[in-house]
């Protein structure tokens, strides 16, 4: 079985984000990238189904700038097989990424796909969910636990009420949740054998996906800043505050 | 034992700052065949990078000629000096010292001039390893230097292995080159080993603190560079300000102190927020936005302080030795070029044996020889310094005598029960508010689950002896509050470490009278990320 690991290459999560002078975006000069924290746990998990010999290549894909090979490289350093980028300096949507996925799928035919619930710079958390519908076939999304039996799997998902387990059919698409495992730390000489592990690169306009721009993002600012607090010291005088403030 | 990858290189270097950058790059210029590889304890180039940065450009067009095609994502040229002498109120114009005419250099951010050597390093076959810090020098039977251990990662906070935990890796080389700039943990080690500093003049450091500011439009004049001395600083501190006009709105706001200064209730920190309300600079600042802020050490023993920079299998490059040039606060160039000599050294001779003397009589060796008396000029307040250094600059460095530096842990006074801890300051309305404000636009990454990188080695002092002796400089000298007296629960109080809040400046290995304080590199990738610094 393949599986084909879906990564994203973000502002890292300890950057402070900052909008452009213009309002039209966000800083990224001189501001570490990283591979989004969800999608990291994914290629960790592939992996891990590959050690345990439930799987025989792990595949990792990203859509975006040619600056993304970067993040490829970790997930090859991480050990994964091979990697494909597809290329394009659109911004990018995720029914765009998702149609990029699709192609991507109906070539290498893997029997998992694996992905972040969502990356850290839009929060969309819709890629995997439309990559399932294009494709049809089952989805696990926020998935915490994965376990795989031959043509089927079980995934423990964090729903909002507690745990929720669902069995489901292979091929199917999975997302990750961040307690499904603590991904790996890259060793060197993995680095020096990733340079080497073949990565393919296709533009995006090779593909003939029609792209429809579903949202026009107008102008960016930053949340208004938060006031400071007050410590009252009774309730009656914490009931005044909240009158005065027209809440209650 | 635990069981360690070995990988071997012709040259491995340890620091990607211009030094090891400028040594590997230079090393594969000259011998294509070469195996170089670079380890960096930051989790990408230049991110842990932070200077001025005024660079004289001579050693850069040595080193990489089309380098201004592809510029660092900062670069201004420089267009006006001026040197002002600030009191609490005024702004005095002096004459421009000689050594700080910038006519011809740039305005860099050094973290953007890494990434650029980088990728060229990059596409010459270096291997690049940031994330990964030298924690051990590994010895051969003849006592001499064979490679480097790599940190271990995923050691838990009470040092037992972690799930993840992976050893760190073995370098073997037949030449290391120690490129980790000021105070670096390896180089310190191996100074002491060697006995490199032996019948030198003990070395002496600064602290500097650097900010880039996006103004409300209309406000920068590219190209303006102004240093000041004067107030906040009393005559006896050594130190300034630098401020540096960039493109696009913004600046770059900085300020050094030396790291001599006596009064142990003196805060560094506190000195540079001071400054950036002075009237003459507040104005500009009003409104403005800080990008990004961090804090470094600056070597400044100049020639008579550089320890011997090779040893059986090993060189000292860069800052690591202590090349800055301090009376024009300008190491860049130098780092450079003591990276490139050191490569030219080891490909025409194929020996680290002989280096020293080699860079002592080159140009740059010369550059540091001629200044050499300047800064132990400010030992004695700020304007027999001053005189000094007119003295000194007019007789080209001619002077029969070669002045003394003393070792900054020795410099403080002990508290007498007179002493005030008060300073005469004003109100502060700028951000960041405070040390702990200023962390938050230096972008720490520190796992909290490893053991702390500071290594005090006796803390039952803490309370008592230095508490009375000093009342814990370090709660003040660290620009990012990462030592604390905290209560103990018992009357009583107790040192705290906030070690995630380290922002690698090295000042507390430095400063402790008591010279107890170790630091030592967190786990690989761990500390500041900053931007265009
Ligand atoms: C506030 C300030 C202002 C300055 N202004 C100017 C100026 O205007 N012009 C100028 O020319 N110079 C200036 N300098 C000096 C200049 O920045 C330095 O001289 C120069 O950066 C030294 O280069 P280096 O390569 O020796 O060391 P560094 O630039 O310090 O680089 C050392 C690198 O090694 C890494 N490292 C350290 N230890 C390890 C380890 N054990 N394992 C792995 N990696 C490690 C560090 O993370 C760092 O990236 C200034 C310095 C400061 C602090
Ligand atoms: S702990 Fe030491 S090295 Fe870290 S920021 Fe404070 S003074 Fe600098």
């Amino acid at each position: 079985m393949k599986i084909i690991v879906c990564i994203k290459r973000v502002i890292d999560y300890n950057v402070r984000v900052q909008i452009n002078r213009e309002g039209d975006g966000v800083v990224t000069d001189g501001v570490k990238m990283s591979v989004n924290p969800f999608d990291e746990i994914a290629v960790e998990e592939a992996l891990r189904i590959r050690e345990r010999g439930e799987a025989e290549e792990v595949i990792a894909v990203s859509v975006g700038t040619s600056q993304s090979q970067q993040q490829l490289r970790t997930a090859l350093a991480m050990g994964a097989d091979r990697a494909i980028l597809i290329e394009t300096d659109d911004d990018m949507q995720p029914l765009v990424v998702a149609r990029v996925f699709q192609k991507l799928v109906e070539r290498e035919k893997p029997g998992l796909v694996l992905m972040g619930k969502q990356a850290i710079d839009d929060d969309a958390n819709q890629t995997g969910q439309m990559l399932a519908a294009l494709w049809n076939r089952p989805q696990a999304t926020s998935a915490s636990k994965l376990e795989l039996t031959g043509d089927s799997a079980r995934a423990t998902r964090e729903v909002d009420a507690g745990l929720e387990v669902i069995e489901f059919d292979l091929p199917a698409v999975v997302t990750t949740d961040l307690r499904l495992n603590e991904p790996r730390f890259v060793k060197m000489p993995d680095i020096m054998k990733a340079k080497r592990k073949p990565m393919e690169t296709i533009a995006l306009s090779e593909l003939s996906i029609d792209l429809p721009t579903q949202l026009a993002q107008s102008n960016y600012e930053p949340p208004p800043e938060r006031q400071a607090g007050r410590i009252v010291d009774s309730v009656e005088e914490l009931v005044a505050a909240l009158r005065e403030k027209g809440v209650v | 034992m635990t069981e360690r990858d070995v990988m071997e290189y012709d040259v491995v270097v340890v620091g990607a700052g211009p030094a090891g950058l400028a040594c590997a790059i230079r090393l594969k210029q000259r011998n294509d065949a070469l195996n170089v590889c670079i380890l960096e304890k930051a989790s990408e180039i230049g991110q842990h990078a932070l200077s001025g940065a005024v660079v004289e450009p001579e050693a850069l067009d040595e080193l990489m000629p089309s380098w201004r095609d592809n510029p660092p994502e900062i670069c201004v040229p420089a267009k006006k000096d001026e040197f002002l002498f600030l009191t609490k109120k005024r702004a005095i114009r002096f004459m421009n010292p000689p050594q700080m005419h910038n006519k011809g250099n740039y305005i860099l951010s050094l973290g953007g001039l890494c990434r650029q050597l980088a990728g060229y390093a990059e596409e010459s076959g270096i291997d690049l390893f940031a994330g990964f810090s030298g924690t051990e020098v590994l010895f051969g039977e003849s006592n001499n230097v064979i490679g480097v251990r790599c940190g271990d990662m995923g050691v838990a906070h009470d040092g037992s292995q972690g799930p993840n935990y992976t050893p760190g890796v073995d370098i073997h080389a037949k030449y290391t080159v120690l490129a980790e700039g000021c105070r670096g943990n390896l180089s310190k080690q191996l100074i002491a080993h060697y006995g490199l500093d032996a019948d030198r003049s003990p070395q002496t450091y600064g602290i500097g603190f650097k900010e880039l500011w996006r103004l409300p439009e209309g406000r920068v004049n590219p190209g303006l560079i102004r240093h000041t001395m004067g107030w906040p600083l009393d005559r006896a501190i050594y130190g300034g300000s630098f401020l540096y006009h960039l493109d696009e709105d913004r600046v770059y706001i900085g300020f050094v102190a030396g790291l001599d200064y006596r009064d142990p209730s003196f805060s560094p920190f506190e000195a540079f927020q001071q400054y950036k309300h002075h009237p003459s600079v507040q104005p500009l600042l009003q409104d403005g936005e800080i990008l990004s802020a961090g804090s470094r050490s600056l070597i400044e023993g100049g020639f008579q302080s550089l320890p011997k920079l090779d040893m059986p299998g090993a060189l000292l490059i860069g800052d690591a030795g202590g090349t800055l040039n301090v009376p024009k606060i300008k190491g860049v160039h130098m780092a450079l070029g003591c990276g490139m000599s050191a490569a030219d050294h080891l490909a025409d001779r194929d020996t680290t044996a002989g280096f020293d003397e080699v860079f002592r009589a080159s140009a740059r060796g010369r550059e540091l020889h001629k200044v050499r008396n300047i800064r132990p000029g400010f030992r004695h307040g700020m304007w027999r310094g001053l005189v000094n250094a007119g003295l000194e600059t007019v007789t080209l460095g001619k002077m029969p005598w070669t002045l003394k530096n003393e070792a900054d842990w020795s410099s403080l006074k002990k508290l007498s029960p007179r002493d005030t801890t008060e300073q005469p300051y004003v109100t502060r309305t700028l951000p960041p508010r405070d040390r702990l404000a200023s962390v938050y636009y230096s972008t720490i990454a520190h796992d909290e689950d490893q053991p702390v990188h500071l290594k005090v080695r006796d803390t039952s002092i803490c309370a008592t002896r230095c508490a009375q002796e000093y009342d814990n400089p370090c709660t003040r000298f660290c620009p990012a509050n990462v030592y604390e007296m905290v209560d103990d629960g018992a009357d009583g109080k107790r040192l705290q470490i906030n070690a995630a809040n380290c922002v690698h400046c090295k000042v507390c290995d430095i400063k402790d009278p008591y010279e107890i304080i170790d630091w030592v590199p967190p786990e690989g990738g761990s500390g500041p990320n900053y931007q265009n610094l």
